[in-house]
């Protein structure tokens, strides 16, 4: 349902500032999302500077450099710091990305960081994407076959395998889901942009026998076609994907199949 | 962990309220708003039709009304909602079919349609007003 304002409970308050710029260097002001379940109050938005002389390129080095330096209790998720887990998606100026992989040569003026939008928070920069991992699980994304095992392995022509590039690569960081107005207002119902790629990546699979009944699974009013091709998952890709190309091919199959 | 609030308790992230505003996805706002509008155009079409069956005199009041400063600007901005929706209505035909999604081509086609409604607007009302002869 589309609600434009946050609940009450998740309007925005102003937070401390935890230091100043010291002498000279590049001083870059962050201002943080931070919410805590332990002290009740609502979520606030803290300011740190970092002094970028200091500090890695990457806005992840400078939520490492805070945490380590400024404020431990600051809290989010990284991994691999290469941009292959996913595990550092949030919103940075406005956008989301990962953090490990933008760099703060990009970012103009202060850095504003929030976590992936419109998602229960957990704790600061870490949301609780319970729902999109069960909205994955629902596309059974794993091969499908019902013609008796091979003795070695499913083959594919070069040909076919081709049309796994720009999919297979989704690390299901979910800052494309997150991105998207449709999927804020509809999530219970709408699958959203990362599962609906995941989606097409089994369609298209030409070693999967299940094609039919993964289109009928999509065969419903909001599971797929609450996509309005608004495009902000396409621009929010941090690993340059098209979710909103592979949904229209999904939508293509779904008229396709029909005569 | 004794203290720490239920998951239903945990607030929901910001998401319009920061969301960088981007053209795209402005256009697809409007796209929506002026198809919503049109809901509201059609109404004036079908009064201004009414009108036109019910009489000389009656027409002549309606035909009135949208003479006037006021009237001329909603009819324009009926104009502009009319092809702007129409225009959104060939971008998202052209995606229909898998294609125009490349990133530079999404920025392009945005772009496009908003200048191409103003300008077909203009052009309506120029053509219109040069035929009426009204100044």
């Amino acid at each position: 349902m589309v609600e434009l304002a946050l609940p009450k409970n998740s309007k925005l308050t102003e937070g401390k500032t935890w230091n100043k710029p010291k002498a000279k260097g590049d001083w870059r002001e962050f201002r943080v999302y931070r919410w805590s379940p332990d002290d009740g109050k609502n979520p606030h938005v803290d300011s740190y500077h970092i002094n970028l002389d200091e500090c890695g390129p990457m806005v992840l080095d400078a939520l490492i450099k805070i945490k380590a330096e400024i404020d431990p209790t600051l809290t989010f998720r990284r991994s691999c710091r290469e941009g292959i887990c996913g595990s550092c998606a949030m919103n940075v100026d406005g956008t989301n990305t990962l953090a490990c992989t933008r760099g703060m040569d990009e970012i103009k003026g202060t850095v504003k960081i929030y976590p992936l939008p419109h998602q229960p928070v957990v704790k600061d920069l870490v949301p609780d994407l319970t729902n999109f991992y069960a909205q994955h699980r629902s596309i059974q994304p794993w091969l499908q076959t019902e013609t008796t095992e091979p003795p070695k392995e499913w083959k594919q022509s070069r040909e076919d395998r081709e049309k796994l590039d720009g999919l297979y690569e989704c690390i299901m960081c979910a800052c494309c889901s997150t991105s998207c107005p449709s999927y804020w207002w509809n999530s219970d119902r709408y699958l959203g942009p990362a599962v609906l790629l995941q989606a097409y990546r089994w369609v298209i699979d030409s070693r999967d026998e299940a094609t039919g009944e993964r289109l009928d699974n999509l065969e419903d009013p909001f599971r797929l076609y609450r996509c309005h091709t608004i495009m902000n998952c396409s621009k929010a890709c941090p690993k340059g994907l098209n979710p909103a190309k592979a949904i229209a091919e999904l939508k293509k199959k779904m008229v396709e199949r029909r005569y | 962990m004794a203290d720490a609030r239920s998951p239903a308790d945990r607030p929901l992230s910001p998401h319009l309220q920061i969301y960088k505003p981007m053209l795209t996805m402005m256009m697809s706002i409007v796209h929506r708003a002026t198809g919503a509008a049109l809901y509201f155009g059609s109404l004036l079409l079908a009064w201004w039709l009414i009108a036109a069956a019910a009489g000389p005199d009656y027409f002549e009041f309606v035909n009135g009304l949208a003479g006037t400063l006021i009237g001329k600007i909603v009819l324009f901005g009926y104009t502009w909602t009319l092809i702007h929706h129409m225009l959104g209505g060939v971008r998202h035909f052209i995606w229909d079919t898998g294609k125009g999604f490349e990133l530079p081509t999404i920025e392009f086609m945005a772009r496009a349609s908003l200048v191409a409604s103003l300008g077909l607007t203009a052009i309506v009302w120029a053509v219109g007003l040069w035929c009426t002869g009204a100044p």
